[in-house]
């Protein structure tokens, strides 16, 4: 492979072809154009759906300016979490310090919106000029009588996985301090669904038929309240695994609740996070709700399903997403619709979830951690890729390419998770595909 | 003349910003970076910073935009990163073979005191014999100024370390500031109709608006090349678009200096080469300027197509004048974009009651009055440094019936049921943001239409009647 530059090797596999270990887990290279973000930002993607809450960045602007509105998560109530606050830092501060500003700026915002908590976002300079953002913080949730928590975040750290473990710990904080939600026997709190274009509201209609209660959606859709009463439930749910699982392992220390890890995306994941749920409460009751919720659902998707896999048989993908649990999901998904993954790649994915995408990936497969424009454009010329999953600094190379393109990152506006979700995900696949102005791109 | 209350950002409610009508000083250096041929921008810092970067340009222009970062780490942080700049130039030449690393720094590496010029020499004197695409600095901490300021020190820094002074030559330097690829080509177009050799820099009409593609590309086609970058030096004339410029900025550089600095400045006091600044040419007054400036420098007559568009675009407005007049906008941006806009609104009988900026130069209000004259309107409301829930609070006191501004005035487009009309940068939520004409006869008449024509939609969709002729 004459695309891959020195150090860059090891984080390539096809599968059947090569036989050493993905190389994962490693910062990227210096020079590289990775498609990662930095810590901060998976602090902030993790934190940022919880919708009663201020959230300020502490820093110069654009951390905050380019992450405003970022994700598509909802919210059924407030959106508080949809400013964009900042202390936008300048020199003055970067001299002698931006602690005075930031205990300002915080008490004013604390003071006009009321939000429910306060999180306050360390970016890369902050450490560097020194300012002890912890200290303030204290002072201000004395003053102001609300919890306010440091998320210590700065970019530079490492990757975004970090990130997302930082986040944990703050909402680890969070959990545990209220007891003001009844809750009953068979109750759960879901980790790791951002209620993208409503997929929260979607899983949980489906547990509420199976008569489960959610205590806290950590962090879709997420109220302060319902997380400081995550404590009492008896099970999480662990989707996305690759931001949320340290969470979940922490709240099993700390309060004995144990975890399991579900996918949303696709029939045969779906299923198992209903089934697994009923299997967890041992309650023949839940179980027989749930089989009958996956028996209508499927009926209800199976004739269109079959239309949409007769159509897209034998067609190729190609996707490059956060996680490699995600990407596990993806691959059982276009199999569903008679299709192949032969690019699987993802920003972060840890060691163990690759040997499991390894495992279920076609032989030839390339399989790539970290990957760049320039190598995942000459992975789709090399398997001849009809279709690009991924999110929007993926778009343009799938574009330039001439091949169509999906996207399944945070920014989608169409709910691909669930029964319902697996039908639009082979919609929009099979739309992009299919669409005449590929006739004018010459492949 | 009653001065207007020029709002300081100190008379804001609030220390934050809350959502800021800016980005950060990189983004702009990186956007004209890009109009360089066969060049690969890094920024020297961590990652975030970048992917930010790329991601907020791609989902504007549509394009791959790739833009390398240096990866700081925990120990670049604390070491310095001068083994990180060496790899990763290393690494740029190796996958991209470019003739041009550009290289922005971010508020990190600036923080902690790097000091890439040094690197620069120092991986030159290393790699001596070898022959190295060429390395630009620009030095952009945006807590010094913001994507603006960053677009203009990338000009200047790219313009300095490449110019030079050869036989004098019948070029006009064209530095054109912060418009859409579409903009670019129209400027391109007029120096055509003029059979008048220019050099445009940046010219990122193509890198960041490529046709499709049948191979794909590491670096897109097209943008000013080195050659003529250097031969800028030695040209006859220099046009700038744009008064207000970086002065927003206060990086060491330009506060040692008392005066800010441009490109064309820079050759001017250089290379002696004679400068003429005019604003963005949006509107009839505004684009005459620019194409009388034109026939003086080229001593020719403004070629008949213009003649042509300008007279068709009069026609328009007379067409149009009566369902604009009286009719109040609001006028957010960067700052020289706005003040074509409200040039251009003065014409046609629009009133600006408010105009926003995120930039902080504090001479926008004195630029304002130099253009319009007495078509200044004292009650304007000035926001300088502002963002996007201070002016939110004035739209409940002015009422405008129009916005003009960037795709993120959105959501108060939403809030106050007032049409937004979308110019300038970024659009992220509607599609043909490189093709947004702004400028000369032919982008203001696109302007014009759409104005209007948001305005008659707004009246049909509100009346209950549906009348069938407007
Ligand atoms: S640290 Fe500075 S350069 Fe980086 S994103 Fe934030 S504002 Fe921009
Ligand atoms: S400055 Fe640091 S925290 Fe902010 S975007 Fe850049 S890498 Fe991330």
């Amino acid at each position: 492979m004459g695309t891959l530059i020195t150090g860059r090797v090891g984080h390539v596999v096809t599968k059947g072809l090569d036989t050493h270990d993905l190389v994962c887990d490693k910062p990227s290279i210096a020079g590289s154009v990775s498609q990662r973000a930095c810590v901060f930002c998976g602090s902030r993607v993790v934190l940022y759906p919880i919708a009663d809450a201020l959230h300020l960045i502490h820093g110069p602007i654009g951390c905050a300016s380019y992450t405003w509105d970022i994700r598509g998560s909802l919210s059924s109530g407030p959106e508080l979490h949809r400013l964009s606050f900042s202390t936008d830092l300048k020199e003055k501060q970067v001299i002698f310090g931006g602690e005075e500003k930031l205990y300002t700026a915080l008490c004013e915002l604390i003071d006009h919106y009321k939000p429910a908590a306060a999180f306050v976002y360390s970016t890369c300079i902050v450490g560097v000029i020194g300012d002890d953002v912890q200290a303030v913080c204290k002072k201000v949730e004395k003053e102001k009588g609300i919890t306010v928590l440091p998320v210590m975040s700065e970019g530079f750290q490492g990757t975004k996985k970090d990130g997302y473990k930082i986040a944990c710990d703050v909402i680890a904080k969070l959990v545990g301090t209220g007891d003001d939600l009844p809750v009953q026997p068979f109750s759960v709190n879901i980790l790791g669904d951002y209620n993208l274009a409503g997929e929260l509201w979607m899983l949980s209609e489906y547990y509420k038929k199976m008569g489960v209660q959610i205590v806290a959606s950590i962090t879709g859709d997420g109220r302060v309240k319902e997380i400081r009463n995550a404590h009492k439930a008896s099970l999480n749910i662990v989707q996305c695994s690759g931001s949320m699982i340290y969470l979940a392992k922490k709240m099993k220390e700390e309060y004995g609740i144990p975890f399991i890890k579900v996918s949303y995306f696709g029939i045969e994941d779906v299923s198992d996070a209903l089934y697994e749920v009923a299997k967890f409460f041992k309650s023949e009751q839940l179980e027989e709700k749930a089989r009958q919720i996956v028996i209508k659902e499927i009926n209800q998707i199976a004739p269109q399903l079959a239309e949409y896999k007769n159509k897209l048989q034998g067609k190729k993908a190609a996707l490059y997403v956060g996680g490699a649990f995600k990407a596990i999901s993806l691959v059982k998904a276009l199999r569903m619709i008679g299709m192949k993954t032969v690019v699987a790649g993802t920003q972060t994915g840890n060691a163990e979830d690759y040997k499991i995408l390894r495992e279920i990936c076609d032989e030839g497969t390339i399989i790539v951690d970290d990957s760049n424009p320039n190598e995942l454009s000459s992975f789709v010329k090399q398997t001849g890729a009809d279709i690009f999953i991924g999110g929007v600094k993926e778009r343009p190379i799938a574009f330039k390419m001439g091949i169509g393109f999906c996207d399944h990152n945070h920014e989608r506006k169409i709910a691909l998770a669930g029964y319902a979700g697996m039908v639009n995900f082979a919609k929009e696949i099979y739309e992009t595909i299919s669409s005449p102005v590929w006739q004018f791109v010459k492949r | 003349m009653e001065t207007s209350k020029y709002i300081k950002k100190k008379e804001q409610a609030f220390t934050s910003t809350r959502n800021a009508c800016k980005q950060c000083s990189p983004l702009g250096s990186s956007l004209a970076f890009k109009g360089i041929k066969n060049c690969i921008p890094l920024i020297h810092g961590s990652q975030g910073c970048s992917t930010y970067i790329r991601r907020y340009m791609i989902s504007h222009f549509r394009e791959p935009i790739d833009i390398a970062s240096s990866n700081f780490s925990e120990n670049s942080t604390v070491f310095g990163g001068a083994q990180n700049f060496n790899i990763s130039v290393d690494n740029l030449i190796k996958q991209y073979n470019p003739e041009v690393i550009a290289i922005s720094s971010t508020c990190l590496s600036e923080t902690i005191g790097e000091d890439v010029k040094k690197m620069i020499s120092e991986y030159k004197a290393v790699n001596k014999g070898k022959i190295l695409p060429e390395l630009i600095f620009a030095s952009t901490p945006s807590y010094a100024g913001s994507h603006v300021d960053g677009y203009h020190e990338a000009v200047f820094e790219t313009i300095k370390s490449l110019s030079e002074n050869k036989e004098s030559n019948d070029i006009i330097n064209l530095f054109p500031g912060i418009l859409s690829p579409e903009d670019l080509r129209l400027l391109k177009e007029v120096f055509l109709y003029y059979n008048q050799s220019y050099i445009m820099f940046p010219d990122y009409s193509d890198t960041l608006d490529n046709p499709s593609w049948d191979e794909y590309k590491k670096i897109s086609d097209g943008g000013t090349s080195v050659e003529a970058l250097k031969r800028t030096g030695s040209s006859k004339a220099s046009i700038e678009f744009g008064y207000v410029f970086n002065s927003s900025a206060q990086t060491s550089r330009i506060k040692t200096q008392v005066a800010y600095q441009t490109a064309a400045k820079y050759l001017n006091e250089k290379f002696e080469i004679p400068t003429y600044s005019t604003g963005f040419p949006i509107g009839i007054k505004e684009s005459d300027a620019f194409f009388n400036l034109l026939n003086a420098i080229t001593g020719k007559e403004t070629p008949e197509k213009y003649l042509l568009e300008r007279g068709r675009l009069v026609d328009s407005y007379i067409d149009g004048h009566k369902y604009l007049s009286g009719k109040k906008a609001f006028v957010y941006g960067d700052e020289d974009l706005i003040i074509g806009i409200i040039s251009f609104l003065s014409e046609i009988g629009i009133k600006t009651v408010l105009c926003a900026t995120g930039g902080e130069s504090k001479i926008l209000q004195s630029a304002l009055e130099n253009v319009l004259g007495d078509r200044f309107n004292s009650e304007m409301i000035i926001g300088s440094g502002m963002d996007f829930e201070s002016m939110g609070a004035h739209m409940e006191t002015y009422q405008p019936d129009i916005m003009i501004g960037s795709s993120k005035g959105v959501y108060l487009s939403k809030r106050h049921d007032i049409p937004l009309v979308r110019v300038g940068f970024p659009i992220h939520d509607r599609i043909g943001s490189q093709r947004v004409k702004h400028i000369l006869y032919e982008g203001t008449q696109e302007l014009f239409d759409k104005i209007t024509n948001a305005l008659l939609e707004k009246r049909q969709d509100d009346s209950e009647i549906g009348y069938q002729y407007m």
